[in-house]
């Protein structure tokens, strides 16, 4: 049985989805949100620092679980294992309101010019599909704005000489600064960097009738007792609900997305929270489940037009799957230094996110948020034994003289690293579940080893009596930056989006979160999913004449 | 008073139903707990702060193997019975009933011994689990391991700041 129709149904209600459904809900379009976790509260933070989307060595903090959604991955020798979403090799991210925004660091970096245009910049990268975005910082400039502002930036760019123009500053100031800041700042000015405070989805100050941040250590990986992390689930969604045109339906499983003999969508089919499938028709279908899931959902939507999945014609999706290479160093300064000042991470270069000889690209660098006990257990160099006395003497007189600076690597896409749709294993549901394969480029490797070294010199800088690095190894990347499954560009021979977010096949289907993405930048990538939703979102409302898209 | 006595009875029976003789372990035979906490004891071993046996890391891997790490039951299982049967191999007695210089001798063997290592990282990260994590989950009692490494407990910094209190569920403040 079919329920009422609607003018759109948004698929996942995370940073993507939530901005569009509010969006798409003030234009006055009858707008359906469907998200597969569930909806928490600021009452539901856990303080559990072994069961979080950090660490989940006792399983997600906020999903998915681990019973019902496996996956397949296959590493570089061929071999598959099938996981559970709480696993490293995962590749997870958050599955409730809110997706990753619940939970996240809550980092809010635009992006570079050229990080739109790394082909232009860099030039063909052997064995990489790196490429321009066929859309530029200035056309997203507008919107990197509006998500300042709406969901809530904290924090001062202004003293780096390399940030993209902007026309207005962020709308909160930077929360003080705690002793690691105060240690790194003046060692950075001393090297001739350019320091600076982090832009933060975080209110330093009460903003949006929230209240400021609590300073807790208990930031990345948890939701926000006090609610002063901003994400969609706090800001957007609410809204996009007050309209009375948008309804939220949570713990629903898409399982396809239904097209008809025009190869138009139609909407989509998906368990309810009982597990009773119900079909939901749409004049438009959004998707915004990440780059796994929105891919693995295009692949598993098959028919007689489409019989390799939609979008699928080139064999374009799910390809080009990346996130980010995480390399840095950890410090040892001769005194303590831990503050737990909350939430850790607050001071950052980007002197090398571009222009490093001989390399196609680089990092921004931060100091991480605070380490909580068990996460700093494996932290340990190289000649610490990993168990004994001597482990626990490492652990007593280093945990609170520990500083550790890293940065997110941007990557070069590899056309092999991969979402499918697994031949074999289905989840609970009996869908498909996402098969993951490939790993990183060797470039990719290079450049992230001379950010480690940059890490380094920097706390060597800054007083660390001992300094030690923290490599990254070959195999797939993805995890919480997940991207790049769904390319945005002209050409639709080499991708499945237009740049618009429109598939080049349907002309009522989107993707928009970060499957889309050319490149992902050398930064955390959520505040340009979310300018990009309000972006596509934009274009979107502009084409839409009541019934369909002018 | 009859409330309680019905409880208690209520517990023994439930007792009885699932174990044939009474156990302080949910999982682990006293055999096994005996040689896994030898183990623990090496891994983090006590000195002037108290160290695994003490937090309860123990009783942290007999919950979590009936909770989150069941599907681990029989990997336990069988890696604990390996580790013993190495020590009487090499040594003539199981584990828990060698000097502690030659556990260690025998665990440096065990590291490299690309069979058992597996089995022995594992229980290292889950000791170190139970020894740095959360109270909540069975181990780290009396926060034995934060007041080592001088972590205050929660509240957090800040919270008094702040009314907790939900109204819409009916909450009253706790405070």
């Amino acid at each position: 049985m079919a329920l009422t129709a609607v003018n759109a149904v948004v698929i996942g209600a995370g940073a993507g989805g939530g901005i569009v459904a509010k969006q798409l809900a003030e234009a006055g379009l009858s707008v359906v949100l469907l998200e597969r976790g569930k909806w928490y509260s600021p009452f539901d933070c856990r303080k559990d620092d072994l069961r979080n989307q950090r660490t989940s060595v006792l399983g997600n903090g906020f999903g998915p679980d681990d019973e019902r959604n496996p996956r397949v991955t296959v590493d570089l020798v061929g071999r598959e294992r099938i996981l559970g979403a709480s696993r490293p090799g995962y590749q997870n991210n958050a599955a409730c309101v809110g997706g990753g925004t619940l939970s996240y660091g809550a980092m809010a970096w635009r992006y570079m010019e050229k990080d739109f245009r790394m082909r232009s910049t860099y030039g063909h990268v052997p064995g990489s599909t790196l490429a321009d975005w066929p859309i530029s910082y200035q056309d997203l400039e507008p919107y990197y704005e509006k998500a300042e502002w709406e969901i809530g930036v904290s924090g001062d760019v202004s003293p780096d000489p390399f940030h993209a123009p902007r026309r207005k500053p962020l709308p909160m100031p930077p929360l003080p600064p705690n002793r690691e800041y105060e240690i790194l700042h003046p060692a950075a000015k001393r090297l001739g960097l350019h320091p600076f405070d982090i832009p933060m989805l975080r209110n330093s100050i009460p903003y949006n009738g929230r209240p400021a941040c609590m300073r807790c250590r208990w930031c990345v990986g948890f939701a926000c007792e006090v609610d002063a992390k901003c994400g969609t689930h706090n800001t957007v969604i609410p809204k996009a609900l007050a309209t009375k045109n948008c309804e939220l339906r949570t713990e629903c499983v898409v399982q396809e997305i239904r097209t008809n003999d025009h190869g138009r969508a139609t909407g989509v089919a998906y368990f309810d929270p009982d597990n009773h499938l119900q079909q939901q028709d749409a004049d438009l279908v959004v998707v915004s489940c990440g780059a796994i899931e929105s891919a693995r959902l295009l692949l598993n939507s098959k028919s007689r037009l489409f019989p390799t999945g939609l979008g699928n014609r080139h064999d374009w999706v799910g390809r080009n799957l990346q996130g980010h290479t995480y390399t840095g160093a950890f410090g040892l300064m001769p005194e303590p230094i831990f503050d737990d000042l909350g939430p850790g991470a607050g001071i950052a270069i980007c002197d090398y996110n571009h222009g490093n000889p001989g390399l196609a690209g680089g990092a921004m660098l931060a100091n991480e948020f605070i380490r909580l006990p068990y996460q700093f257990v494996s932290m340990v160099p190289a000649g610490v034994p990993r168990w004994g006395k001597a482990h626990k003497d490492f652990m007593r007189t280093a945990y609170q003289r520990s500083i550790a600076i890293q940065g997110p690597t941007q990557e070069m896409p590899v056309f092999d690293s991969r979402v499918q749709a697994d031949p074999v294993v289905k989840d609970f549901w009996g869908i498909p579940v996402a098969r993951l394969s490939g790993g990183r480029h060797p470039h990719t490797i290079e450049i992230s080893t001379a950010m480690a070294a940059k890490a380094e010199a920097w706390l060597r800088e800054a007083g660390a009596i001992q300094t030690w690095q923290r490599l990254s190894g070959p195999g797939l990347s993805a995890g919480q930056h997940q991207a790049g499954t769904c390319r945005m560009g002209d050409d639709p021979a080499t991708s499945v989006v237009n740049r618009h977010c429109q598939v080049h096949e349907i002309p009522n289907l989107f993707v928009i979160d970060a499957s889309v993405h050319v490149s992902n930048g050398g930064f955390n990538p959520v505040l340009t999913i979310m300018a990009i939703a309000y972006y596509a979102s934009d274009h979107l409302v502009r084409r839409w004449k009541g019934g369909g898209l002018a | 008073m009859q409330r309680r006595t019905f409880l208690a009875a209520g517990i023994a029976g439930a007792n009885v139903a699932c174990r044939s003789r009474t156990s302080r372990w949910r999982f682990f035979t006293d055999e096994e707990a005996r040689t896994v906490e030898a183990l623990c004891a090496q891994i983090i071993p006590e000195d002037q702060d108290a160290g695994a046996v003490t937090a309860g890391v123990v009783s942290f891997l007999d919950r979590q193997l009936s909770g989150f790490y069941k599907p681990l039951r029989e990997t336990y299982r069988r890696g604990i019975a390996e580790i013993d049967s190495k020590a009487i191999e090499f040594e003539g007695r199981q584990f828990a009933e060698l000097p502690l210089r030659s556990q260690l001798n025998l665990l440096q063997r065990i590291e490299k011994d690309p069979d058992i290592r597996p089995f022995f990282n594992l229980l290292t990260d889950h000791a170190m689990q139970g020894f740095y994590g959360d109270p909540r989950h069975g181990g780290n009692r009396d926060r034995v391991s934060w007041k080592m490494l001088g972590v205050p407990y929660p509240p957090v910094r800040g919270r008094l700041r702040y009314d907790f209190t939900d109204p819409a569920k009916g909450e009253k403040p706790w405070l």
